[in-house]
Order: C-alpha cells, then sequence, then structure tokens
C-alpha cells in the first residue's frame, strides 16, 4: 500500500526536441493509497506509457517516481511490489489454475500453506475455484484473462494493481460482471487500482478518479460528475459524453457575454476578445420558442429513437455577427452553420423534421472554452457527486 | 437444399495423381519388384517372395549398421537441440548485431554436404589440419582414420557444427514470436530468469522444437555424404550407417534384390519413427488437456 507520486516525462527518442517527441509531457501526478484511478484517452494518448512506467517496466527519461518516501525510479518491476494485469491474457500453460495463481506468491518464497490458502480466496472471487486444477492452456480467452486478474490480486501486500485494459478480450455480459467484481475487491481489499482504458463507461464506472489523457498529458483528473459538468478542456467535453459537448465558435466581446450570461456565468473582463468557444452537453441544450431572449433560431435535421430518449440533430442558421436576426442573440454572436445534438427524454415535445426551432445554448451548464481549449468560464463549483 | 452427386471434380485431381505416380509411386513400386525377385541378369529373374527380406533381417551387418545409425541419430539430438535453444538464447535481439549474427549462424547451413567433409578432412588431419594438429600438440594421438571413436566423435562434430545452426534459427524464430506481455508479466509476477525459461520460453518454442527434432532426426537418419567423404564408412565400419551400408549392397555389390527389400524396412523405420516422435511431442506439456485445449493452446 502506498501513495504514488509521479514526477515524470517520457521520450521514446533520445532526444526530443518538440512535444511530439514525447510520449508523455512533464507532468507531476500522485496517486493516493487505497484510490481507484482510471486513465482515459484515445489510442496513443500515453496512458500505457504511464501505467508502464509506475509499474517499472519502461524507465521515464527524465523525473522520478516514489512510492511514499521510497524513490523507485530506478527498481525493476520485482522490486517494486506492484502487480500489473494487461491486455491479453497472460498464463503460464504448462501450470494448472492454481499454479499459476499461485507463481507469483511462490516466486516470493511466502510458504506452500498461505499460498494455497491466499489461492483459495482469490479463486473464489473470480469464480475460478471449480478449475484450479485444471490446466490453464486448455481455457477460454476469457478464463486465462481471469487467470491474469488473478494473479494480480493475489499478493496481500502488493503496493497497487496496474490494469492495461484488461477487458477488451472478455465479451460484454461477462465484461459488465468482472468490472463489478473488480469494484467489489476495491472496497474490500482497499488495494489503490489503476485502470487504463479507452471505453469511458470503463473508466466512469470504475474509478473515483479519472484522469482523462490526451498526446501526452492529463489534460483533466476529477470525478465523473466533474468531468461531465465542468470539462476543463474541450478534449474532455468531446471525448466524454455520448454523443460528446456540442461547440459553437463564438465571436464576441467579454462583456457582451457578460451581458447575454448575465449571472450565469462569472464575467470574466480579463477574457482577450478573439476567438471563443461556447460547449454545452446535448443532454443541456433545451428547445424554446424562437422569440425567447437567447434564442438561436435552427433546423431540425435529425430525429433518433434511442430507446430511452430521442436523440436530435439541429442545424444552427449561419447568421453574421452583428446582424439583426433572432433576439438578441444576433447582436453580438455570430454563429458558423453547426449541427448541434441534443437529448430528449421521453416525455418530452418531440418536433417534426424540417421544424424551425429556436436552441437555448445558455443555462448553468454552459461551459465558454477559449482559444487554446481550456475551460474559461463555467457551472461556478459546488459540483455534487450525484 | 441437396446438391445432385456430381464426381466429375475427380478429374481436377489427376494432375496430381500423374506427378506423385511418376515422382514416387512408380520408383517405390520398382523398388518393391526389385525386392521380391533375384535378378540373375537382366533377361533372367525368378520371384523369390519374402526371401530378401528373411535374410536381410538377419544380416549381422545390417543390426551393426543399424545400431551405429540410432547412437548417432541420437547423439546428433542429445548435441544439437540443447545446443540449438541456447545458441537462439544468446543471440542479440535486434539492431545491426542480430542481423550480423544471423548471417553469421547460417553460414554454414549454405554450405554442400561433400564441401563440409572435405573442410573436415583438411581440419582433422594431424600435420596440416588446425584441429588435428591443435589436438597432436596437446599429446592427443588424434586420428580420424585410424581410431574408431575418433572417427565417430569427428562425424559427430561435424554434424553439429554444420547443423546447430538450423536448430538454432528455427528457435530464434520461436523465441522472437513470444508477446512481449509474457516477459513483463514473468517480471512483475517476480519470476527467475531460469522461470522465465521453464514456464515461457521452452513451452512456447515446443512447435519449433518439434520441427528442429524431426528435421535433424530424419536428416542424421539419411546420413551419407559426409561420413563417404571424411572416412569411406571406415575405420572398420565404425562410421559406416545405414545409408552407407545400402549403397555397398546396391552399388557396390548389385545386390538389388536385399538392397530393394532393405530400402523398404529403411523408409519404413524414418516413417515409423516420425509418427512416434511427432505423437510424443505433441502431448509432451499439454497432458491432461483434452483436443479443445490442445487448440486453444495454439
Amino acid at each position: 500500500m502506498a501513495r504514488i507520486h509521479l514526477d515524470i516525462a517520457h521520450s521514446y527518442r533520445p532526444h526530443p526536441r518538440e512535444d511530439a517527441d514525447y510520449a508523455l509531457l512533464p507532468m507531476r501526478q500522485t496517486f493516493e493509497d487505497g484510490g481507484a484511478y482510471a486513465l482515459l484517452g484515445p489510442s496513443g494518448c500515453g496512458k500505457t506509457t504511464m501505467l508502464n512506467i509506475i509499474s517499472g517496466l519502461v524507465r521515464p527519461s527524465q523525473g522520478s517516481i516514489w512510492f511514499d518516501e521510497r524513490e523507485v525510479t530506478g527498481l525493476a518491476p520485482q522490486q517494486r511490489n506492484i502487480a500489473q494485469v494487461f491486455q491479453f491474457p497472460v498464463v503460464y500453460d504448462t501450470m494448472t489454475v492454481a499454479q499459476n495463481l499461485a507463481f507469483p506468491l511462490r516466486n516470493r518464497g511466502i510458504d506452500e500453506a498461505r499460498a494455497r490458502a491466499r489461492v483459495a480466496v482469490i479463486a473464489e472471487m473470480l469464480d475460478l475455484s471449480g478449475q484450479l486444477d485444471q490446466r490453464a492452456a486448455g481455457l477460454s480467452a476469457d478464463q486465462k484473462q481471469k487467470i491474469s486478474l488473478g494473479r494480480g490480486l493475489v499478493r496481500e501486500d502488493v503496493g497497487a494493481v496496474l490494469f492495461d485494459e484488461p477487458l477488451t478480450v472478455i465479451d460484454p455480459h461477462l465484461k459488465w460482471q468482472l468490472r463489478r467484481k473488480l469494484k467489489e475487491i476495491h472496497r474490500e481489499l482497499r488495494l489503490t487500482l489503476i485502470y487504463v482504458t479507452h471505453d469511458q463507461v470503463e473508466a466512469l464506472t470504475f474509478a473515483d478518479t479519472v484522469l482523462v489523457m490526451e498526446r501526452g498529458r492529463v489534460v483533466q483528473s476529477g470525478s465523473p460528475s466533474e468531468l461531465f459538468e465542468r470539462p476543463a478542456h474541450r478534449f474532455v467535453g468531446h471525448f466524454i459524453g455520448s454523443p460528446g459537448m456540442n461547440f459553437i465558435p463564438v465571436t464576441l466581446l467579454a462583456r457582451a457575454l457578460a451581458h447575454q450570461a448575465g449571472a450565469l456565468t462569472p464575467a470574466k473582463p480579463e477574457v482577450p476578445p478573439g476567438a471563443l468557444t461556447l460547449g454545452i452537453r446535448p443532454e443541456y441544450l433545451r428547445l424554446c420558442e424562437l422569440h425567447e431572449p437567447g434564442a438561436l433560431p435552427a433546423q431540425i435535421e435529425q430525429i433518433q429513437d434511442l430507446g430511452s430518449c430521442w436523440l436530435v440533430g439541429a442545424r444552427v442558421q449561419p447568421v453574421a455577427a452583428g446582424n439583426a436576426v433572432g433576439n438578441g442573440v444576433g447582436n453580438g454572436v455570430g454563429v458558423g452553420a453547426a449541427l448541434l445534438r441534443l437529448r430528449l427524454a421521453r416525455g418530452e415535445v418531440v418536433p417534426q423534421l424540417n421544424q424551425s426551432v429556436g436552441l437555448q445554448l445558455l443555462s448553468p451548464h454552459t461551459c465558454f472554452y477559449d482559444s487554446r481549449d481550456e475551460l474559461m468560464a463555467g457551472p461556478s463549483g459546488g459540483v455534487g457527486d450525484d | 437444399m441437396i446438391k445432385p452427386v456430381n464426381q466429375k471434380a475427380w478429374w481436377l485431381v489427376l494432375p496430381v495423381i500423374l506427378c506423385v505416380a511418376f515422382s514416387a509411386i512408380l520408383p517405390l513400386m520398382t523398388v518393391v519388384n526389385y525386392s521380391v525377385q533375384d535378378i540373375i541378369s537382366p533377361e533372367r529373374r525368378v520371384f523369390v517372395g519374402t526371401e530378401w527380406f528373411v535374410a536381410v533381417l538377419r544380416d549381422e551387418e545390417l543390426h551393426g549398421a543399424m545400431l551405429r545409425q540410432f547412437g548417432y541419430s541420437l547423439a546428433v539430438l542429445v548435441v544439437e537441440v540443447p545446443l540449438g535453444i541456447l545458441l537462439a538464447l544468446a543471440m542479440p535481439v535486434d539492431g545491426w548485431r542480430a542481423s550480423a549474427t544471423l548471417v553469421l549462424v547460417a553460414l554454414s547451413l549454405l554450405i554442400p554436404w561433400n564441401v563440409v567433409g572435405t573442410i573436415w578432412q583438411i581440419f582433422g588431419r594431424s600435420d596440416i589440419g588446425l584441429l588435428g594438429a591443435v589436438l597432436e600438440a596437446l599429446g592427443t594421438e588424434y586420428s580420424y582414420t585410424g581410431n574408431p571413436t575418433h572417427a565417430w566423435l569427428t562425424v559427430l562434430a561435424m554434424d553439429v557444427w554444420h547443423w546447430t545452426p538450423l536448430v538454432a534459427l528455427l528457435c530464434y524464430a520461436g523465441l522472437r514470436a513470444i508477446p512481449e506481455a509474457f516477459y513483463q508479466a514473468a517480471r512483475i509476477d517476480g519470476a527467475s530468469r531460469l522461470a522465465v525459461f521453464r514456464y515461457i520460453q521452452l513451452p512456447k518454442l515446443r512447435g519449433v522444437l518439434m520441427i528442429a527434432v524431426l528435421l535433424r532426426f530424419m536428416d542424421s537418419f539419411m546420413i551419407y555424404t559426409e561420413p563417404f567423404v571424411l572416412t569411406g564408412g571406415g575405420p572398420g565400419n565404425a562410421t559406416t550407417f545405414l545409408s552407407q551400408y545400402l549403397t555397398q549392397k546396391a552399388v557396390g555389390q548389385f545386390d538389388l534384390g536385399p538392397a530393394a527389400a532393405f530400402s523398404l524396412i529403411y523408409f519404413l523405420i524414418i516413417l515409423l519413427f516420425c509418427f512416434v516422435l511427432y505423437n510424443w511431442m505433441q502431448r509432451v506439456g499439454t497432458s491432461g488437456t483434452s483436443a479443445a485445449g490442445e487448440q486453444g493452446a495454439r
């Protein structure tokens, strides 16, 4: 058990010059003892590299790693007391399931009786008890992956368990079960778990804290609801949620924004004039009457029935800046012909195709992003866990 | 939908049947034909039934050659397979060193059999050969032409020198095919170098080792050229292996009948051994698993 602190940068090239040469840009990151973390991001964003650096399979090209007060930068995985589960099942073909599970214990010289007891506990947790004496080579892919998971969890004194997309090969039904199992194990054993995935559902259901990564950096780290409500970066808004956040380029002056948003968004007079982007989640985008203040004229282009809700696509009419179309918005906001998506709950009134509607972009949940795609103003703090 | 029975597709197999007939079946049948006849002259031949087979199986000389052959093939496997694995483990994994090593290791495989024999014939001479002269200088009375043990060891060393690289290359390819995750998992699990070899590398090499063992067994069982060039089967008959014996019979003494009978026996022995070895190696490391498990392991 340990608190893991990273202060690193990593490049697979010998002399990195620009940002693109780095697999991981310089970063500081702390994983608290006993937390359930997820590293979420698209392929190639550096999440597996980060995991391998924590476990010691990869040595960072710069910086250091600390487990509590102990520096482990130069230590091999064997000396770090860490477990890792890989994307594809790794089993030792010639051993039985029980021998496979006991392998990490045997290598550390733990006595036979304790090892056997521990294996029995883990096998029970993962529903492998019936197969303990079978040869591991003959099992199906998801059984093998369960063995890999078991080998990761079998050591009681392990500092942290790292998962590298461990459920990729598992079929959906079992995936759900195993995810719950891991969550249960986390609650029971209070191990530090770090889980790498590119599947947002997996990350959001598994972790207390999700680190969203993109091109070698952590763009935001927070609870699932924080990521949903206040994406700190356009990438997070786009990546989290299904579909992701709507973005509309907005050209306006800081004062106009403050005026439009009224009390809803904290006015920031220091906002530089220039490209500004408004972001709103499909869940919070609202249909309204065209004459309502702030309404943006749009035309309904798609309606999809998703079962539990409707997904509506609305095309915003191009509006030139300063042109008095609609009410209010046209005075300060120039909007391109963007397609916005909104979710309507089952009970709500669903518009017709090609119907002209108004869209209310401004709500307590509206976020604003600056030219570097970073959050400038958004729902003010107090985001409760819901 | 029930398809009508149509046997016309058999015609498509005809070219293959013709090829195989001319290249394998007819020559083999000729041998069978010889093995049951006593050919006195091209015009006069007598049907003798299984007489030659009985005679050949009772031949003391043949028993000797057979024993020497098995001893030799066994020695070849015992030396070359572990040596090849060690060599493969020691070869560099990437960079220019890997390419350079591959070329160096593969070099001996490019040399024709009779040239190998000639090289070793000179190499082993005590007057001008490096090996012979060095052994002589060390006080060993080394002579592959006079001492049967020396002759046998030299033929073995020659084969090891010539063919261990094949085993090494096969194992090298097998080792490269093991996914990195296995090594990573082993490091995480705290496995020692020996445990990595025992539980990851060796089981994963099973397939290529099977091929290596079969190839080396068959090849060494049919060895002819090298001892022929080096020792001519001597001294005495210390290095007269089965094919040497066969050639002496068929070409030297022109005993076509016994030679043909023996060829068939020889053929059956190789077939039988390969079959047994193959089945045994298939089972090693997967005993106790079902047929489904066997497929899962692939």
